[in-house]
């Protein structure tokens, strides 16, 4: 992925809180808020932090008080790119079941991934599988 | 019958129709609270029949779709029938690209579900 932001940067590091983690994202929303991006966006942006920033907190870390989650957040006229990292073993993406599959329809978790590939223009794993990476791309670059 | 704080509860005959109290359904801790609410609806009060009404929902994250698919085994468990209305663009977005929009009954709004029970 090519860099080349001039707007703004976030950069975080939090412990393994799910109210910690909330805080980040309320604040890279209030940037975004401001911004022009479109109302479908924003949702898709924040629905694919809210996954990320709980599954590197929870599923990651577990939860772990010694460990953190690192958040970058940088935003240009036409995109924002979104580095996650935590502390956790990582895990191969691939291997996460395919939820949309019959025998997998009902089965209560594992949508969070497929949910963030589908809103950002871009996501992608390290080879540990403990920092995802994501673009999006606006639809109406900014003024 | 017990004091839901996630919910609000009607009655339309025998379909229970139930509205969220928050425009967000994303902390885990809220979500906990309102899958404990929902199932309580069926296992405790005997309810078959459920319209869930996402009118007042902005916003609701992975982790809510697995209460509702929780709920979705329940209910039919218990014989009844649970239909979803009223959902924005942007969250039946979310029921899409899950096909969770297969599974679940979601009609546009809350009379056209009424009149499918």
């Amino acid at each position: 992925m090519s860099r080349d932001f001039s707007a703004w940067t976030i950069d975080r590091t939090i412990p393994s809180e799910l109210l910690s983690g909330r805080r980040v994202l309320e604040e890279l929303l209030e940037r975004l808020q401001g911004e022009n991006w479109t109302s479908r966006e924003i949702f898709g942006i924040r629905l694919a932090l809210e996954e990320a920033v709980v599954n590197a907190i929870k599923h990651g870390n577990c939860l772990d008080p010694n460990k953190q989650v690192h958040v970058i957040c940088q935003s240009s006229s036409e995109k924002i790119w979104i580095k996650i990292s935590d502390e956790g073993p990582g895990f191969d993406p691939e291997s996460v079941p395919d939820c949309t599959d019959a025998e997998h329809i009902d089965v209560p978790h594992g949508r969070g991934i497929m949910l963030m590939r589908n809103f950002m223009s871009r996501v992608e794993y390290n080879d540990q599988g403990n920092v995802v990476t994501m673009e999006k791309v606006r639809e109406t670059p900014a003024a | 019958m017990a004091v839901h704080r996630r919910l609000q509860l009607s009655e339309v005959g025998d379909v229970s129709v139930v509205r969220f109290v928050d425009r967000k359904i994303l902390d885990e801790a809220n979500i906990q609270e309102l899958g404990q609410e929902l199932f309580h609806l069926i296992e405790d009060e005997d309810r078959k029949n459920l319209l869930l009404n996402f009118s007042s929902v902005e916003f609701l994250s992975s982790a809510a779709l697995g209460k509702l698919i929780t709920l979705d085994k329940k209910v039919k468990a218990h014989g009844g029938k649970l239909k979803l209305s009223n959902i924005r663009p942007e969250i039946y977005e979310v029921f899409a690209i899950t096909k969770l929009n297969k599974l679940f009954d979601i009609r546009d709004d809350e009379a056209d579900a009424l009149a499918t029970f």
